[in-house]
Parts: C-alpha cells; structure tokens; sequence
C-alpha cells in the first residue's frame, strides 16, 4: 500500500486557559458549598505520589539551576515564629531579608518577613518602604482556636501595626466535623478585615491526614476569597509535603479556569534545603506554569532555607562549597 | 465568555539545561561474539552486524550473527551443562547464583541503563528506575523460589523440562531477559536465550554477569542474530521448550512449527489495552496514568494502553486535559535525564507507526500531534493522540507500538466493556473510577491477563504477567511463572 505523506496538526493551545471576566460562584448556603465540593474529583493517594516522585527526579543543572536559586531566593517569606523572638532577632532578620547576602547586591531581596503581630511594628520600622513585604500570621496562629471576635481583633491589630500580608489559619476542627460554611464564613470574614492587605490561608494539611481534604478545603479557601492558599503552620508533626502541594497546585489551576481568578501557593515548614526548594519549583512549572514562578504567585515559609540557598549559590559561582558560617544566623 | 491567557502560563516552558548522562559509563566493546559454554565466541560464519543508537544512528558496537549451526552448538552446550551440572544442584545452590547475578545487575545498575538506552533509544530516567531495578528485582525473587519448588503448588518435587530456547524482544532488552532467565533456572533447567536483533548489548553485559557470578558454563548461552538465528532456535530438535515475547506474527509461525513437535510453548504477543475512564474517576492521576500508559518507552509496550475508552460525559474534559499534558512532555535525547520520550527503535519501526497514523486521518479521526521539535539524526515520532475514532478504525484494531493513542467513548458500563473486548487481543485493560466496586465489576467482564485499577503498566516480579487469546499463553512472573519451566 502507498503511505499518503502525514499532515501535521499541533496543538497550539496548551496552557491554563483562565476566563476572563472571573466569575466567582456566589455561595449563600452550607449545602450548596457542600454540592460544590463534592462536585470535584477525588485525588487518588497511590497516583499522587507516584507523580510527585516522579517530578523529584527532574535534574536540574548549571544556568538553570542559578536561576531556579535566584527564583527561590526572592520567594521566600523569611520567618520567625518563636515565643522567644525578640525586637532585636527580628530587625536582624529584616536586614538579611532586605540583603541576603551584605557582600554581593546581585542577591535579590527575599519576598517577605513574617512574624507574629506583637513584632509587625519593629519589622516595619526597619524594612520602611524597601520591597520586602511584612507579613503576620493572625487569627489565633498556630490552632485557630478562639472565637471570631478574637481572631478579627488579631488581625486588625497586625494590619494597624503595618502588616502587608496576613497569614491565617482555618479552623480544622470545623473543617473535619462538617462545619464547612463556618471555616468559609471565617475566611470572607477575616478577608473582609484584610482590606488591601494579601490574605494567606494556612489549610495545616498536616492535620487534614488526606489528599481529598486537601483538596476540598483548597477550594474553600478559594472561594472565600483567600489570595494564597499555604499547606503549613510549622508547629505540627507533617508540613509540606511535595503531593500535597501537588495537590494543592491542581486545584489552584482548575479553580483559576473554572472562575478566572488567580491564586498563589505557599509551601511552608520543614523545607530548609535547595534541594527540596527546587523540587517544588519544578512542580510549579509542571503543574500550573512558569506564570506562576513568581513570588507574586509562590511563596517558601521558611527560616534556614536562605542559608542554603545562598550557599548553594556561591557553590554555583565558585564551584566550591563555602562554609556555613559565611552567612549570618538570622 | 473571553480568555486571557498569563504570559508563560504553558506548563513545563521553564527552560532546563542539559543533564545528560555520560555514555562513557557504558564502557563497550567495540565488538562481541556469542556467549556459549561460558565464554565468547566467533560465529562460525564469522559475520558480525552493528547495533545501531537508534537517537542518533551511530553504531554503538557490532554484534555476532549466530548461523544455525553456533545455534546447534549454544543448544548441545546447554544440554551437557543440563545433564552434568545443573539438573544435579540443588535448589539452595542454584538460588545463590541467582542472588548473585541480582547482586552484581544492582551493583552494575548504571552501566546497565546507559546502555540499554544507547542501544534501545528508551530515556535514561526510564532504564535507570525501571527497567534495571525491575530485572534485578526478578532475579531476587525467583532466587527465593528456587529451594521452595515442593510448596509451588505443583505437586512434591516437580521437574525441570531441560534445554529452554528463548526469544526475546527489543522493547525491555534487559528485563525480558530477566523474565526468562530468572524463572528458568530457578526451575532447574538450562538456557539458550536470542535477544532482538537491534537490542542485544544488555544481554551481552549480562552474560559477562554471568561470568562474574561464576555461574557455571553452558547453563545460559547467549546467541544473537536476526529471525534465521530464532528460527533455528525454535526448530532445533533438542530443545524442550520454546518461550517467546514478540509480535502475534511471529508468534502464529512458532507456533505452527512448534505445533509437531513435543516442544513446551509459551507466547507473550501483542495487544491493544483498553484504559477505561469513568466519570468518576480521579482525574489527575487519571490523565498521568493514561498518559504513562502510552507513552511509556515511546508506546513500545505489548500492554500499552493504546485505546482510551472516556464515558461521554468527560470525554471534552479528558480530551482537553490529555492533549495539553502530551504537549508538556520532553521528547528529545533519551540520555538527558529530563526526557520523556525518546527515540523509536529503529528505521522498520518507525515506518510502521507512520502507516497506521496515516490510516488514522484517512479514516477520519482528528488527530493532535505534540508541537515538540525532534532531533534531525535518529529515528522519532512525536506523541499524538486521535480522537473521534471508531471501532472499525484501523488505529483502534491494529497494534501501531509507538506513542499513539486512540480515543474512543462509551455511555454505559456495558458498552464500555463490549468495546474494551472488540479485539482480537487479550493482554491488559485499565479501569479508572473511584467507586471499587464498579472497577471490580468491569474487571470481571473484561477479556485480558491483565488488568490494572486505577493505574496502569504497573509491573511487579510477584504478580503474574501474560495474555489471552491473540496475545498468547503462559504466565510469567509470581508463582505462576515457575509453572511454564516446569514439567506438570
């Protein structure tokens, strides 16, 4: 038989296609948020994980590799949330956030300091109008557990004190007994406070224990107006997981085509190496796009991994390792 | 309702530089003969033929022609390693040389994978964390078996049949061979093992794993060539059993000529996997799974799920998704480790898939091919999906064995499964739904060896692994494994 010559049809449109107008679906009962969330798909524990796996493989080298530091460097919201903190630990955090590294200005700055409210003033006074943003973790950080009023009064106070951005947490104990329109009443609520301030939703997936949870609250968190959703608070046992951000990502993407409105992630606790850092970088640019490689859309809670990443860095340069103690502590 | 689109919001458009794996790791001969009685030999005929990198068409070694008569030699080697050796070991001594050949493919594990994809065109992140961990893995496991034969479930102390002749495919070089040998001797019986024609230089590292392990001569021999080489093999009058994986073709010819003898026989051949999506299904993982299930080793999978089956409901969705995630693959230099896809075997192989993807379009599907840039040296095809075909399509009767899927839908579980089975295949079917008890019903109803639940090419030396129908007979892998070696 004769083989006619292949004509070649490519796929032109492959990225996420994001409506415009967005058109958020009003929610104005429990039972309809309830049919929503059980409108979407389950997320099958085996396939994600094996995906995450999989994606940790990727090997990314030389210029990419400077880059991807580079990236995650001016991704990372540097922070300190010890009963211990004090005014003068963090200006001194402030000033490294500003100037990761005092000895070479090509460093970029990072995106953001966040410490509890009682701290926002000092970090403000000494990051002024510089470009690192002061975010606070509010609403009865880390369990959640007080009353509306308080976590209102929580966040006001941080807002009043200067902070840009507002870390919450939801309520997981009415998330895991079904009180799902409570945990969505807090966050518009809370949102509402925020006025212009970034409003990140701490889901503390940790204690959420499965990927369906995840992804329900995920949407939650979203319709009720959160601008980032962020897996972690650092104080329990599990923190970031890369399935979970996995998980997270995807809804991310689908709720960003389902009602045009774009959503940041935020990956926090237990991420103190390049290693892991550029894994996650990997899974943001397989899973939702390399729009959303940038601090306006991910975000790094984290203390030590700037350490690393700066001498993974001038490992980079030098093709040597420094040592540890070449960069400061805070 | 308008879009916009965010600027670099395609998936996976973050550059990534080059991290190719060293082919100096594969440290090859530029040359190999055949592996009788326990060295390397010249064939008689002294003919020698190059094995070719399929990515960029340079030799990477040439390799021996076994003629019917090195064929007769490699068979008289094995039936005096038979007869003096190793029908005489026990099962604990014979266990502790499979041991060693796990150990020493473990140890040899990167050299392994650099050159079955120097050889095969397969990524190296492929051979790397499939294809050499899972050979090793089947050789652990039929070690274990080897002193346990009475508890198999086979009746006390069941017999071995003697001389093996076995023929092997190019889509899994290496782990076919492990699915062969492992088992086999195990059992007790002795090899003469024929890797494909364009894939032989991971066998031929192995035999010098053999030879490591001190396995004693004669017991495998190792003889390459083309299909005179295998047909030898099959006709050759004092072999007792004849193990094929390769195309229902070739497979219906060994067959006939094995028919009139008292030959044992057992065929892996072709299919055409049917992964069917319900709406229900875990879409994420579903679509990755898909995805996995054709485009693994660039679609050169006897159980590739190369029909998808999507309930109308989700089909639009599943489409859009499936053709947006083929667009993201990396296709290019099967020894970056980045890659996904990588080259098609070989020029034969390659023309094949492009006749049938004609076919495709002629008949009337729509066809989406990934905008990928291939290499301009080698043998390529992008990964291309058709959707809008039907069952009388050529593309959804015909094993095309390249990265191409076909998309078909279905309304009710019923129709879903009389689609699935319309074929005159029978390997392995894929059920995506997270209702358990509609997966099992399916599973039930479906006609192949093989099937997966939410997940596919899933593949495990302790699960039984072969077909029905025209994809062949005989088990390999898991206890059942052990029964095509044995005289029961």
């Amino acid at each position: 038989m004769s083989t006619a010559p292949l004509r070649l049809v490519t796929i032109q449109d492959h990225g996420v296609r994001i409506p415009s107008p967005s058109t958020l679906p009003a929610i104005e009962s429990e039972a309809q948020l309830h049919g929503l969330l059980a409108s979407l798909s389950g997320v099958d524990a085996v396939g994600v994980e094996a995906r995450a796996a999989k994606l940790a493989t990727r090997s990314i080298k030389k210029s990419t590799k400077l880059a991807a530091i580079n990236l995650a460097i001016s991704m990372v919201d540097l922070t300190t949330l010890e009963g211990a903190d004090t005014p003068g630990r963090v200006a001194s955090l402030c000033t490294k956030a500003m100037h990761p590294d005092p000895r070479d200005s090509s460093v970029p700055s990072v995106a953001a300091v966040c410490v509890y409210p009682d701290l926002v003033a000092h970090a403000r006074k000494v990051l002024g109008t510089s470009s690192v943003a002061v975010a606070s973790v509010a609403t009865a950080f880390p369990s959640g557990r007080a009353s509306l009023n308080v976590k209102l009064l929580d966040v006001r106070e941080a807002l009043s004190a200067g902070a840009d951005e507002i870390d919450m947490v939801i309520d997981r104990g009415a998330f895991l007994s079904g009180r799902i329109g409570q945990v969505f009443e807090e966050i518009v609520a809370v949102k509402e406070s925020c006025g212009n301030a970034h409003l990140k939703v701490i889901l503390e997936t940790g204690e959420l224990v499965t990927y369906d949870n995840v992804r329900r609250a995920s949407w939650i968190a979203m319709l009720a107006g959160a601008d980032f959703i962020k897996t972690s608070t650092g104080k329990v046992a599990v923190s970031a997981t890369t399935p979970v951000a996995l998980v997270m990502l995807e809804a991310v993407r689908d709720f960003a085509e389902t009602t045009g409105r774009v959503v940041g992630v935020k990956v926090a606790g237990g991420i103190r190496s390049t290693k892991d850092a550029i894994r996650y970088l990997v899974l943001v640019n397989e899973t939702v796009g390399a729009a959303w490689l940038s601090p306006t859309l991910f975000r790094f809670g984290a203390s030590s991994l700037l350490n690393d990443l700066l001498m993974q860095r001038l490992k980079q340069q030098r093709g040597a390792y420094v040592r540890a103690d070449e960069f400061s502590g805070d | 309702m308008t879009e916009r689109k965010l600027a670099n919001s395609q998936l996976g458009s973050l550059e990534y530089d080059p991290a190719p794996e060293s082919a100096a790791v594969a440290r090859l001969a530029p040359s190999y003969g055949l592996f009788i009685d326990g060295a390397f030999t010249d064939p008689s005929a002294h003919v020698q033929f190059a094995s070719i990198n399929p990515a960029n068409e340079e030799t990477v070694a040439t390799v021996a022609q076994a003629s019917a008569a090195d064929v007769d030699r490699a068979v008289a080697s094995a039936r005096r390693a038979y007869e003096s050796v190793w029908s005489k070991t026990t099962g604990a001594e014979r266990a502790k040389y499979l041991f060693r050949i796990a150990r020493i493919i473990q140890e040899r594990a990167r050299e392994l994978a650099v050159v079955e994809t120097l050889d095969n065109g397969k990524p190296i992140r492929e051979s790397r964390d499939v294809d050499i961990p899972l050979a090793a893995a089947h050789f652990f496991y039929y070690a274990g078996w080897a002193d346990k034969l009475d508890h198999a479930g086979f009746g006390a102390s069941p017999r071995s049949l003697g001389v093996a002749g076995q023929i092997i495919p190019w889509n899994f070089p290496l782990l076919m061979a492990a699915w062969k040998l492992a088992p086999a001797l195990a059992a007790g019986n002795t090899c003469v093992l024929k890797p494909a024609e364009t894939t032989s230089l991971s066998a031929l590292i192995l035999a010098e794993i053999l030879q490591q392990a001190e396995l004693p001569d004669g017991v495998v021999n190792i003889v390459t060539g083309d299909g005179s080489t295998g047909a030898a093999l099959v006709e050759h009058p004092d072999v007792d059993k004849i193990a094929f994986t390769g195309s229902t073709e070739v497979g219906r010819l060994i067959q006939r000529s094995v028919g009139s003898s008292a030959k044992h026989l057992t065929l892996e051949l072709g299919g055409k996997g049917a992964n069917i999506v319900f709406d229900d299904a875990p879409i994420d993982e579903m679509i990755e799974g898909v995805i996995d299930g054709i485009f693994f080793n660039q679609g050169h999978v006897c159980c590739a799920g190369s029909r998808l089956l999507v309930q109308e409901t989700v089909a639009d969705e599943v489409l859009r998704r499936l053709v947006r995630r083929v667009e993201q693959l990396r296709v290019g230099d099967p020894m970056d480790k980045n890659t996904d896809v990588g080259a098609i075997n070989s020029a034969a192989q390659l023309a094949r898939i492009e006749e049938l993807s004609a076919y495709g379009e002629r008949e009337g599907a729509t066809r989406y091919t990934s905008s990928c840039v291939l290499p301009e040296k080698g043998y390529w095809f992008a990964p291309t999906i058709f959707a809008d075909v039907a069952q009388s399509h050529r593309i959804a009767r015909d094993e095309i064995f390249g990265p191409v899927l076909s998309v078909l839908t279905f309304r009710t579980p019923d129709e879903a499964v009389a689609k699935a089975n319309n074929t005159n295949y029978g390997l392995a079917c894929g059920v995506w739904s997270e209702k358990g008890s509609r997966a099992l019903w399916v599973a039930q109803r479906l006609r192949a060896g093989v099937i997966w639940a939410n997940t596919y090419n899933r593949f495990d030396p302790t699960s039984p692994f072969g077909g029905m129908r025209e994809s062949g007979f005989g088990r390999e892998g898991g206890r059942h494994g052990l029964e095509a070696y044995l005289d029961v």
